[in-house]
């Protein structure tokens, strides 16, 4: 088999996760069929890679990703990845089957399914990556998938609320796990893992060594539930009992004890990791299972009995010796196997008698003989009874706590190893009594009796590796623990160790006696033990993550209020006094603010229309409360403009801004018609003196930037096009070159924005033809109609010109490859032609008359467009290589044609359309407003002249009467 | 003749800033309109001033910078759809509230009575 496939772990289940959904409708069985292939055919290919596997070896293939940052997918196959691989597929395949027959019918199994893929798929990522910047990705991502996971039941708040604690618990431990990854990375020199692997004394010794430690334990103890972050875990038990057996004894909670085995050679063996990860280990391991001694919810129990054993597993990791390396993996394996059954288990009994209260149950191993043999089994296995496998990794973990020193004392850690053992006896036991043994009673929720094989199945297929195991550990477990020790271990020698059964009269096993003894009195003395419970001082985790989540959501809610006002102005002035800071800062470098350049020399257009322009702005500021008034002003310094243009050598952008200005102005006349003509209220003088030094230093600073760099030379790639235009591109326009030719993707972008800005308008103002808008809209008072809405001599000389116009807007675009014009110029040039028509006939008689629909004006212009360019791809050239030559005709000469040119058609068609389209659609929500009928006719003069019109005309600004003649006929 | 473009664009800018900071939708669109002019301009001078150099090929080089002058051009052109665009939201936001203002006050003014907020919901 070659190394590429192994690249295919994560991968299938995360792309398998699509196939439950398609399948989902093919019914319940078909769902789970599909899902166990796509866990089963990883698994074969698991088995086939594993096979060649020898002790100490390793596969491994990477691709990159993103190299900058030193992450690549990488995958690497040794012995512990191989051990976690199979754990995870093999239980995760009956975990397929098992909930096939838990979920209702009712619930939707093709989500379920899908969730548990991806899931399946992380997790699988976590445990083989090289490179551990992905394997943070997939770290996160178990942590998103398990949300899904256990929030699978919407409607169940306790499901919502431990879904986003695991999320928060698990992901922000994520989080702090990322930046002790990139340290790590940046200390060992390399992120890929067998790389950093074979660097433990660098690591070891680097000044950064305990900060990057505690970093990623903090995402390891998250991950495993370790004290004090252990809450979670039982809260996340409100999720479906296949994913609890699945992701919260099996897989994802043993993620942080993966990363702690993963990373043991080369973080273990100081004083700081014996300290912490032991200390962490031992409470998590006493904490666990002393609450969980006294809680009565099934899966309460085992939630806590699982934070124990993680606790345990932290526990002998922590220790930093090869035997206890051998340990914890052997006790990762055997957990798994009765931790899983045991959920399960306590599945059935919530499936079958309608409850987990184990206050509520007792008796059911007459009821159900089979379910209960094998939870039972399970129990005893958890307790460490002999004959168990459980028993044998306990022993080992008793042994090696008995020779191991923790704080200067040599019988603390037996003591307390003692006494989690004493715990584990007890709420085992006590579990298994409390559901299984007893009288059978008359008032189960539903009376119980053994579930369809599908429910104990999967059961009984991890009961049998317990006994196994327990009786001939060697035979079964031996090969695969002696592979996954080898790698957690590393480079060193394996320990000398045995898996057996007996191992004569060690004091682990007088410990464990002592275990047996105490654990069981201490269930026979229940009440009294309760008694001292209560006594103690207990925390309520989740009232304090509550409490702790609720500040912090309240302080972001503070913060994002004081920003957020709903005031533009506020937000504007932030942004500008922004602008200005950072620009203030640059200047800070202290150039000088005139350059080498020389000047050219000032003449008198300029002075007088430099002088119109600086008396509009400041007009325009001391009057924009008259709106009319501003925007005649506005379309003054727009004039300016265009001139400035046309004095330093840009007449095609003289003849655009002249053009656009035209429509721009008909455009604000037509809104302002519907908007108040006037401002009311205005902000307070202090308000606008602080706008006013804002806006006079903005100006200042673009000032001094402008002239700063306009009297300085420049070095530009413009000589190319200049060169090429010609030559290469068939025009001596250079301008309009660049925009058809060289920049001709630029401009296609353009072009679509500019439909997209069109089409927008349409949606807009369709929808204010409706609701709110449009009631708005009928009840809007007009003003007195203009006596003269469509003026005789307006009416005949537009008509008059439109032939002309349009014949100018032809010749523009025609010239423009050659001579200042072009599709932008003579598009906006028809679409003038066409705007006055409505103006002064009105809008209703000009969409009479309007042949070509505006939004098909739009589509054809980008379609000609596209099309050109797509034509320059079925030449193979790339796209929108032009193309020219030149032809002759009789009478007409000698002429060129260019590919360019069909382009630049697009664009004109383009433009007319937004243009027309944005304007007539204002027009004609205006119509709405009209309260007497719109005028039929472009002549429609009335005989008589009605007083108090004549009256409104005379004292009305002068500017109103163009206003209210435009109102509503365009 | 650079002073006087410098300075015409940096009173566009500042009439453009001083109306956008206003309280109601029509003068901050008209800011806009004037930033647009100052920022054309602006790019357009970043090519450098030059009189009677139209970038049209012939016999009389040198030519004024032609790239600045077709960005400004299009730029021009998407800025009237903005501008379009612009007017059209504040039309339809004010026939849907019947106020024009941008920020939370009222017409009068003041601060409205009911002031939203995006609470959280657990």
């Amino acid at each position: 088999m070659s190394n590429e496939l192994l690249a295919w772990f994560p991968l299938i289940p995360l792309l398998g996760a699509t196939l439950p959904l398609l399948f989902a409708r093919a019914g319940r069985n078909a769902c789970a069929v599909v899902t166990g292939a796509v866990s089963l055919s990883a698994l074969a290919l698991l088995l086939v890679a594993a096979s060649s596997l020898q002790i100490g070896q390793s596969r491994s293939v990477s691709f990159e990703w993103l190299p900058q940052v030193g992450l690549s997918y990488a995958i690497l196959l040794d012995g512990l990845g191989v051990f976690f691989a199979g754990i995870i597929l093999v239980i995760g395949l009956l975990i397929i089957v098992y909930a096939r027959f838990y979920l209702s019918t009712r619930e939707p199994i093709g989500r379920f399914y899908a969730y548990l893929l991806l899931f399946q798929g992380a997790m699988l990522g976590v445990v083989l990556s090289d490179n551990i910047l992905l394997l943070v990705v997939f770290w996160e991502l178990t942590s998103l998938s398990s949300f899904l996971l256990i929030g699978f039941w919407r409607h169940v708040p306790e499901g919502r609320q431990g879904a986003r604690m695991a999320l928060v618990v698990t992901g922000g431990g994520g989080l702090l796990l990322m930046a002790g990854f990139i340290l790590l990375g940046q200390i060992a020199g390399s992120y890929e893992l067998s790389t950093i692997l074979t660097r433990g004394e660098q690591v070891r010794s680097s000044p950064l060594y305990l900060p990057m430690l505690l970093l990623v334990l903090a995402g390891a103890f998250t991950k495993s539930a370790q004290f004090p972050f252990h809450f979670w875990l039982p809260h996340a038990m409100a999720a479906p009992t296949p994913v609890s057996a699945y992701l919260h004894s099996a897989t994802m909670v043993k993620a942080g004890v993966f990363l702690l085995a993963r990373l043991w050679p080369i973080l273990a063996g100081t004083d700081a990791w014996f300290l912490i990860v032991t200390g962490v280990g031992l409470v998590t391991m006493l904490v666990g299972a002393w609450i969980a001694l006294f809680k009565d919810d099934l899966k309460a129990i085992l939630a806590y009995s699982t934070v124990s054993h993680l606790g345990l597993m932290t526990m002998l990791l922590g220790f930093g010796t090869r035997m206890a390396a051998v340990a914890a993996v052997f006790h990762i394996l055997n957990h798994a196997l009765f931790k899983a059954a045991l959920f399960m288990s306590a599945g059935i009994v919530d499936h079958e008698a309608g409850t987990r209260d184990v206050r509520r149950l007792g008796g059911l191993a007459r009821l159900m003989p089979i379910s209960a043999g094998l939870a039972i089994v399970a129990s005893a296995s958890m307790a460490g009874l002999p004959f168990l496998n459980g028993f044998l990794s306990k022993e080992m973990m008793l042994e090696e706590a008995a020779h191991t020193t923790y704080a200067g004392t040599g019988w603390l850690l037996p003591a307390l190893a003692t006494l989690g053992a004493v715990l584990s006896v007890a709420y085992s036991a006590r579990l298994a009594i409390a559901t299984y043994m007893g009288p059978k009673r008359s008032d189960y929720p539903q009376l119980p009796h053994d579930p369809p094989l599908g429910l104990w199945a999967p059961v009984a297929v991890l009961i049998v590796p317990v006994v196994v195991i327990g009786l001939a550990p060697a035979w079964l477990a031996g090969p695969l623990v002696a592979l996954t020790a080898q790698a957690v271990i590393g480079s060193a020698a394996l320990p000398d160790y045995h898996l057996s059964l007996w191992h004569g009269f060690t004091p682990a096993l007088y410990m464990s006696l002592i275990a047996f003894a105490v654990g069981f009195g201490l269930v026979a003395r229940q009440a009294m033990v309760d008694g001292v419970r209560r006594r103690f001082v207990r925390p309520e985790a989740k009232r304090m993550f509550d409490v702790a989540t609720e500040t912090l959501i309240a302080a972001a809610q503070k913060i994002t209020d004081g920003l957020h006002t709903n005031s533009l102005p506020r937000y504007l002035a932030f942004i500008f006094a922004t602008i200005l800071i950072v620009g203030a800062a640059g200047y800070g470098a202290g150039a000088a603010l005139t350059g080498p350049r020389p000047l050219l020399p000032v003449n008198l257009p300029s002075l007088v229309v430099w002088a119109a322009l600086a008396l509009t702005c400041g007009v325009v500021v001391l009057t924009h409360a008259n709106r009319l008034l501003t925007l005649i002003l506005t379309s003054v310094v727009g004039l300016a403009v265009s001139l400035a243009f046309v004095q330093f050598s840009a007449p095609d952008l003289a003849l655009t801004q002249i053009s656009v200005e035209v429509v721009t102005t008909v455009l604000l006349l037509l809104a302002l018609n519907l908007l108040p003509r006037v401002t009311l209220t205005e902000f307070s003088a202090l308000r606008r003196m602080r706008d006013g030094a804002i806006a006079i230093l903005g100006g200042l600073g673009a000032a001094a930037l402008a002239f700063a760099v306009m009297t300085r030379d420049v070095a530009s790639i413009s000589d190319y096009h200049l060169a090429q235009s010609k030559p290469g591109g068939g025009g001596t326009n250079v301008v309009n070159v660049i925009l058809v030719d060289f920049r001709g993707f630029d401009t296609f972008g353009e072009i679509i924005v500019l439909c997209i800005a069109a089409l927008s308008i349409y949606a807009l103002l369709s929808g204010a033809l409706r609701g709110t808008a449009a009631k708005r809209l009928a009840g809007m008072l007009q003003a007195e109609e203009a006596a003269d809405a469509h003026p005789l001599l307006l009416v005949v000389v537009t008509r008059v010109l439109l032939p002309l116009a349009i014949t100018v807007g032809a010749f523009i675009f025609l010239r423009g490859h050659n001579q200042p014009g072009g599709g932008f110029i003579a598009g906006l040039v028809v679409a003038i032609a066409f705007v006055m028509q409505a103006v002064a006939s009105g809008h209703a008689w000009a969409v009479a008359r309007q042949r070509i629909d505006a939004h098909t004006m739009l589509g054809l212009g980008v379609l000609i467009a596209g099309l050109t360019g797509l034509t320059s791809i079925l030449l193979a050239s790339p796209f929108l290589t032009s193309a020219f030559d030149y032809f002759s005709l009789p009478l007409i000469g000698s002429f060129e044609l260019a590919s360019a040119m069909a382009f630049d058609l697009g664009v004109f068609l383009a433009v007319v359309g937004t243009v027309i389209l944005s304007l007539s659609q204002i027009a004609r929500v205006q119509a709405r407003a009209e309260r007497k009928p719109v005028p039929q006719g472009p002549s429609d003069i009335p005989l008589a002249r009605s007083p108090s019109a004549a009256a409104q005309v005379s004292s009305a600004s002068q500017a109103a009467p163009v206003a209210n003649a435009i109102r509503g006929d365009l | 003749m650079e002073f006087l473009v410098a300075t015409a664009i940096g009173l566009l800018t500042a009439t453009g800033l001083y109306l956008a900071l206003r309280g109601h939708s029509f003068p901050v669109i008209l800011g806009t309109v004037f930033l647009s002019y100052a920022v054309n301009l602006f790019l357009f001078a970043m090519g450098r001033l030059a009189v009677d150099k139209a970038p049209i090929v012939a016999e009389a080089a040198p030519y004024a910078d032609p790239l600045p002058q077709a960005l400004v051009l299009t730029a021009i052109v998407i800025s009237f759809g903005m501008t379009a665009l612009f007017v059209v939201l504040a039309l339809r936001g004010y026939l849907e509230t019947g106020s024009d203002r941008v920020d939370t006050l009222n017409d009068d003014g003041n601060e409205p009575e009911q002031r939203t907020s995006g609470g959280h919901t657990t």
